[in-house]
């Protein structure tokens, strides 16, 4: 039997049913939602059913059956333009699958360095790096969001305008999503690195390879940071659910995806929209609400158990 | 002492948190008159920037801002500036204050009663859940507190009306005023952050049921009730307690999502929308209102800390 801490901690995790099981449901889901097209474009090729079937789940495909409940011939109903929810859902899901990941890696990626340098230089740089920690803590993250997405925004228009393709547009504004977020999220990051790095640049270790003359940046490529992952893959589980909700959260304010593409979030603003005392929609919340929910579980049973098989606690 | 100190230090943090509040606004691209009827003729539209000094380079608006700019009329004489911080330039005939001394109390209420109902059942969830470890009472409770951590307001704000307000006609759908609007945003906003109590507080009273004084008061003969409520629960707390400086200050701000599905004329709307259409003065406020609150939060946080655990001491 092998015993190194890394094999003991995959086997606490492996214990920790919630979390395995999430860890499947999570893999299934990204499976469905790459395979799903694909699986389309198969059926499609199965005569001329087939081919009715492949068209009318076309996440934009419009048609007469508006808000249709939910029925063998559409599972999730249909929304205000007669398009099959089951396929806007899927559509929406690889959208904020897509956008937690990223914005999730940019924000890990400002915060590791950020929390890897000031951890490391110390003294003055430390406490300068950290306060503007704080005072950015210290702002509504909307107001800077929105700032940040406006701004990146006018200065796109301007730019694609420039090269004569002002069409591309809708989908920079993903790539907006992705900063932005990300933009506003590594805080939390940064203070748990920083105070990894505080620990470990004490350490022997770190010790000996400055004495064999290795410079800062390859002790901390080499030595420090590759120490962190281990709670930084914790916190980044953790930190994809948080993002998903925000990007839902931007959708609903217009700031996050455009019509006609879709996320989770935009697609339950839409259903918002269409709520009123007369009829009520609940399927136009209620599959893309309950897919989002199952999602976060799936994300934060997954981050609790690498959490607690890891035994890191929310140092910082 | 050592709060004095911090008590001081307030002034000059807020002082640049409104710097930078006030570039970071003043960078992003458009102005406060984008939005509206397209001025008759580019001397108009310079007339009325001229008017609200928004040609003047961003660090001159910024003393301009704080009242700290003297200018030279016609006559030759030296005028002392007024400062600009309460002018709404989206809402030309309100004031800055006039418009958040509006929506701050309906936010603030609306925020307080989240905060309760959060408390109300966050805590008892988390007490219970870890005293009753390993039993029904702690997956049910624990289960439920995951569960509402991962559904947005977004998502069971809708559902509250649909089903308590348009189905079952108990509550009414929208709208603030009697105590009865209240519920059901109160429950949205609040449902969220009582997962993350509940989920503190056990954390909390696991910790704090290992450690040694607690072995020591059991070892001493004391009731499982008096040893878990009296000496426990004091320390367990204290994870909650610092949680409650950056969610009271959240809260109490407004939240736009519940404040537009509500319909409730909160801050939360004017936060969003402030920045969004570049008032620039408006959102320049706000965001001094929520750090001003957060940083007194915080301060009052560690004050708690010195009162309920005598073992923490500052210099």
């Amino acid at each position: 039997m092998s015993n190194s801490p890394g094999q003991r901690a995959w086997r606490r995790f492996l214990k920790n049913q919630p979390a395995v099981y999430s860890a499947w449901f999570l893999a299934a889901l990204v499976l469905i939602v790459l395979g799903w097209p694909v699986a389309l474009r198969t059926i499609s090729a199965f005569g001329t059913r087939g081919a009715e079937f492949a068209n009318r789940h076309q996440p934009d495909q419009l048609s007469e059956a508006q808000f249709q409940p939910p029925s063998a011939r559409h599972w999730f109903g249909t929304d205000v333009h007669g398009r099959d929810l089951l396929s806007r859902a899927r559509y929406g899901a690889q959208v904020s699958l897509l956008v937690g990941i990223v914005g999730a890696g940019v924000s890990l990626v400002i915060g590791v360095l950020w929390g890897a340098i000031a951890g490391y230089a110390g003294g003055r740089v430390d406490s300068v790096m950290m306060r503007f920690v704080d005072v950015l803590y210290s702002l509504p993250s909307i107001i800077f969001v929105i700032v940040l997405i406006t701004t990146l925004e006018g200065v796109s228009k301007n730019w694609l305008a420039g090269i004569g393709a002002p069409r591309l547009g809708n989908s920079t504004r993903l790539l907006f999503l992705f900063v932005g977020l990300g933009a506003v999220s590594w805080l939390t990051m940064a203070r748990i690195v920083r105070g990894q790095v505080l620990s470990l640049r004490q350490r022997a270790f770190v010790e000996a390879s400055r004495a064999l003359g290795a410079g800062p940046i390859r002790i901390l490529a080499r030595h420090i940071i590759p120490n962190t992952l281990g709670i930084v893959i914790v916190y980044l589980t953790l930190t994809v659910p948080a993002i998903i909700l925000y990007e839902s959260f931007l959708s609903y304010l217009g700031l996050g995806i455009q019509p006609p593409m879709a996320s989770w979030g935009s697609l339950i603003a839409e259903g918002a929209d269409q709520m009123n005392s007369i009829r009520i929609y609940w399927w136009l919340i209620a599959f893309p609400g309950g897919l989002l929910v199952t999602t976060l579980l799936a994300l934060n049973f997954l981050g609790d158990g690498l959490r607690d098989a890891w035994d890191v606690r929310g140092r910082g | 002492m050592y709060f004095l100190k911090r008590l001081l230090l307030l002034l000059p943090l807020l002082l640049f948190i409104s710097f930078l509040a006030f570039t970071l606004v003043h960078v992003a691209p458009g102005g406060p008159f984008d939005r509206e009827r397209r001025p008759a003729s580019p001397e108009i539209e310079r007339a009325i920037k001229a008017k609200y000094h928004l040609d003047e380079p961003v660090l001159k608006q910024y003393a301009r801002y704080l009242g700290l700019i003297w200018e030279k009329d016609a006559q030759g004489n030296w005028h002392h500036a007024p400062a600009s911080f309460d002018i709404s330039l989206k809402y030309r005939n309100h004031s800055v204050t006039a418009i958040i001394a509006q929506g701050l109390p309906v936010s603030m209420s609306l925020g307080l009663l989240a905060f309760g109902f959060a408390l109300g059942v966050g805590v008892p969830v988390g007490y219970f859940t870890a005293v009753r470890r390993g039993h029904w009472e702690d997956y049910a409770g624990s289960f439920f507190a995951i569960l509402v951590i991962c559904v947005p307001g977004l998502v069971v704000a809708p559902m509250l009306i649909m089903l308590l307000a348009i189905k079952w006609r108990i509550f009414p759908v929208a709208l603030w005023g009697s105590p009865a609007h209240a519920v059901l945003p109160m429950m949205a906003l609040g449902l969220y952050f009582s997962g993350r109590i509940a989920r503190l507080m056990r954390e909390g009273m696991l910790n704090t049921m290992q450690s040694e004084f607690i072995v020591a008061a059991r070892a001493k003969g004391l009731g499982e009730n008096a040893v878990l409520l009296k000496h426990a629960f004091r320390l367990a707390v204290l994870p909650v307690v610092s949680y409650s400086g950056p969610l009271l200050a959240d809260l109490l701000t407004g939240s736009f999502v519940i404040e537009s599905i509500f319909q409730i004329p909160g801050l939360g709307m004017q936060m969003v929308n402030s920045s969004l259409n570049s008032d620039y003065t408006m959102t320049v406020a706000l965001a001094l209102l929520y750090a001003a609150l957060l940083l007194v939060m915080n301060l009052l946080v560690d004050f708690a800390y010195v009162v309920l655990d005598r073992r923490v001491k500052y210099e």
